[in-house]
């Protein structure tokens, strides 16, 4: 067997349209609506299709504005339906495609593959069909994978720039023969394709704008830019003789249909021609932008001392490294350069609080092998909860005070553990935290003070020590200046 | 010298050495520290005497100016070291992300060597262009790995030793909904905590997702001792150095104190 590139291409192409027959092959466990009658992988074509018009260099679709257009095509499939139900399944379907739920938002396939030892290696494919990205402006748009974008077309494993041309071609010819329900379909494969050109000239452009070393300036970028002009005065060209050739069918038709077709072509054939004059300038301007960014980073001031370039040295080579072996040198930089931590002075409560907080999480790779116990029983607990119950009647002190000895006696009398508890209890209120019983808004909090003498030798519960009296502080809320708990 | 004067002289000491563990405070602020940075410029016993006090208590002097003070960096298992696992305590593969992170906020803050050697330079941050830079990086592994005949996934059934850079990428960068575990809240939380810790300054700058400025203090812990520490590491797993734009190697650290 020998290793063979194209094959695979076509097991991934195959992938990204996994996702949109999940849905209706899960459609039947929706608990909200009988869903039956909803094709949920048109409604999913449809919200890409929306996505990938709607996007452009520098903002992603809104989605709001990509559900609201989408509607139309879910009501037709179940127009006896309410709208709020055809709104929560065109929601469903965009969250399906996001992958929302899972940490990641991956989709995964596991595909095999000839290496050229001829053995049959497994491997696993991770994408996306769209994906919440962040706009220019900061907010949050919906950008449509350059998968989903070949699914969308058709041109499963096509180059860029091929299928572009190929798309214009098929234009023409389409509008020549006259068949302009086929143009159009062209003309939007066109529009797509310079989508999808502009978003990997602007991903260079960005990263050029923080580091210029980011990018490959000397080879990769002026060969794409050189590419991308000559490709857009073609596309222009090509696109004025379309837009020709339509207006005159349009004029000329004298079928309805047909002229309403040839309208509806020309618009399209505008847009593909803005979105060039779009990407048109963004290209005129890169050179601008590396030059100023060279200027920038490039030339000021001399150096000083010899010193790492944290970027080329550090983060590259890390980020190459498996997760176990970048751990070790990632985490001695962040020891480092977080500097130091004042530990924290202990008292008694906070030493409580921490002997209470639970154990690290043990790590899965740097640390020792350990089985876990795949049916792990509760920890059973010191005091249980009508113990904690019987202790919270005894400490319910508002407008009062007793001694310790006095609630000893009587939690002795109810059960044999709850002197420990209650004495426990009582010892943590000499020092009460006030700031945390005011952080989560309690409306009390036992204060406990000694009395001066000791609690007598035979005390129940095996409890020795100061004597103290024990009462409940009201806290008052909210009032500047006088946040104190005062007892009453 | 008197006992008293050896008394004085020790409160000095202790009081030099508590202002530098107070990390947001700096002699332009504190009379008192002022002097004592003074002093420890101009008198060599001192300054002997407090390197030996910081010995005693876990601590090196790293650097003492005017302008940022007394910085110490604690030695291992010192009191005042800072663990990765008190910042996040979690299995590698999240570990691993927010360590990045911090990574890559130290990048974007000196972007060239000269940068970080100059103390006059002063960088500039937000999470944004943290969570872009490292994005960047893994696309140029990933581009490098494309260009080979392997066809660049990985093996099925390996994800304990997935690359960092895919364990990166793989993570969303953005969630319509309030989410801690997409790339860019990841950098929003290192950004905080540096401030917390008096090592960046927030600029305020309205329209701009938190945009923070670099101190001397960063520089120095990140020049002195970070670089050097993940370096060194870095070189003892055996990796190959980088080489620059001319093929030369890369000149590794050379520090001249």
């Amino acid at each position: 067997m020998e290793p063979d590139e194209g094959f695979v291409r076509r097991v991934k192409a195959l992938a990204f349209t996994a996702p949109l027959h999940e849905l209706d092959a899960h459609k039947g466990r929706l608990d909200w609506a009988d869903a039956s009658v909803y094709h949920m992988a048109e409604i999913a074509l449809a919200i890409l299709d929306q996505v990938a018009l709607a996007m452009d260099f520098d903002y992603g679709a809104e989605r709001l504005v990509v559900l609201d257009r989408v509607l139309p095509y879910v009501r037709v499939q179940a127009p006896d339906r309410s709208r709020d139900e055809h709104e929560r399944v065109a929601t469903w379907v965009l969250e399906k495609l996001i992958n929302v739920g899972t940490i990641d938002r991956l989709f995964r396939l596991v595909y095999g593959e000839i290496d050229q030892e001829g053995a049959y290696l497994r491997r696993d494919f991770d994408f996306r069909l769209l994906e919440e990205r962040r706009s220019r402006d900061g907010r949050v748009g919906l950008r449509a994978s350059d998968g989903a974008i070949n699914v969308l077309v058709g041109a499963l494993d096509t180059d860029v720039e091929s299928a572009q041309v190929a798309a214009e071609v098929k234009l023409q010819n389409l509008i020549q023969r006259g068949l302009l329900a086929d143009a159009r379909l062209a003309a939007q494969q066109a529009r797509y394709r310079t989508i999808q050109y502009g978003e990997t000239i602007r991903r260079r452009l960005d990263a050029t704008r923080r580091d210029v070393r980011l990018v490959d300036w000397s080879q990769e970028i002026p060969e794409l830019l050189d590419s991308a002009l000559n490709h857009i005065e073609q596309r222009f060209v090509m696109e004025e003789a379309i837009l020709r050739t339509i207006t005159i069918a349009r004029d000329e038709s004298v079928d309805e249909d047909h002229k309403r077709q040839a309208a509806n072509l020309v618009d399209i054939v505008r847009d593909c021609m803005r979105r060039h004059t779009q990407l048109q300038s963004r290209l005129q301007s890169a050179r601008a932008v590396f030059r100023e960014e060279q200027d920038r980073q490039q030339f000021s001031g001399r150096p000083q001392r010899a010193a790492f370039n944290l970027f080329g040295q550090l983060l590259s080579p890390l980020l190459a490294l498996p997760v176990p072996k970048a751990i070790g040198p990632l985490e001695k930089f962040f020891s480092a350069a977080s500097g130091l931590e004042a530990p924290d002075v202990l008292s008694l409560p906070g030493l409580v609080d921490l002997l209470q907080q639970p154990g690290p999480l043990r790590d899965g790779t740097a640390g020792p092998v350990y089985q876990p116990d795949l049916s792990p029983l509760p920890d059973p607990l010191r005091f249980d909860e009508s113990l904690w119950a019987e202790a919270d009647r005894l400490l319910d002190l508002v407008g009062t005070e007793r001694t310790l000895g006095q609630l000893l006696t009587e939690a002795a009398s109810i059960h044999p553990e709850l002197p420990r508890l209650v004495a426990l209890r009582a010892h943590r209120a000499v020092a009460p935290d006030l700031g945390e019983a005011r952080r989560h808004a309690r409306p009390q909090v036992l204060v406990a003070a000694p009395t001066g003498s000791l609690l007598s030798a035979e005390h129940p519960g095996g409890v020795h020590g100061d004597d103290l009296v024990v009462s409940t502080a009201v806290i008052t809320q909210d009032v500047p200046g006088d946040q104190e708990g005062t007892a009453s | 010298m008197t006992s008293a004067d050896a008394l004085a002289d020790i409160e000095d000491v202790s009081a030099f050495l508590a202002f530098g563990v107070r990390a947001k405070l700096l002699p332009s602020r504190s009379d008192a520290y002022l002097r004592l940075v003074r002093r420890y410029i101009a008198d060599s016993e001192f300054a002997i005497r407090v390197r030996a006090a910081a010995e005693g208590w876990g601590l090196s002097v790293l650097d003492v100016s005017v302008r940022n003070g007394l910085i110490l960096a604690a030695r291992p298992g010192s009191l005042f070291e800072i663990k990765m696992d008190d910042y996040v305590r979690m299995a590698s593969r999240e570990k691993v992300l927010h360590a990045i992170a911090h990574l890559a906020v130290a990048a974007v803050c000196f972007p060239r060597a000269d940068d970080l050697a100059d103390d006059a330079y002063v960088g500039h941050v937000s999470a944004t262009s943290v969570d872009i830079i490292v994005r960047e990086a893994c696309r140029v592994i990933q581009n490098r790995i494309d260009g080979t005949a392997d066809s660049g996934d990985p093996v099925s059934g390996s994800s304990e030793l997935e690359e960092a850079w895919r364990a990166y990428m793989r993570r969303p960068e953005i969630a319509a909904r309030q989410n801690t575990t997409t790339t860019l809240a990841i950098a929003k939380r290192a950004l905080n905590w540096l401030a917390d810790r008096g090592l960046l300054m927030p600029r305020p700058m309205p329209e701009e997702d938190g945009t923070y400025r670099t101190t001397g203090r960063y520089q120095v812990y990140v020049r002195e001792l970070a670089a050097h520490a993940a370096f060194q590491d870095l070189l003892s797993l055996g990796v190959q150095l980088p080489v620059d734009g001319d093929g030369r190697l890369a000149a590794p650290a050379v520090f001249l104190d």
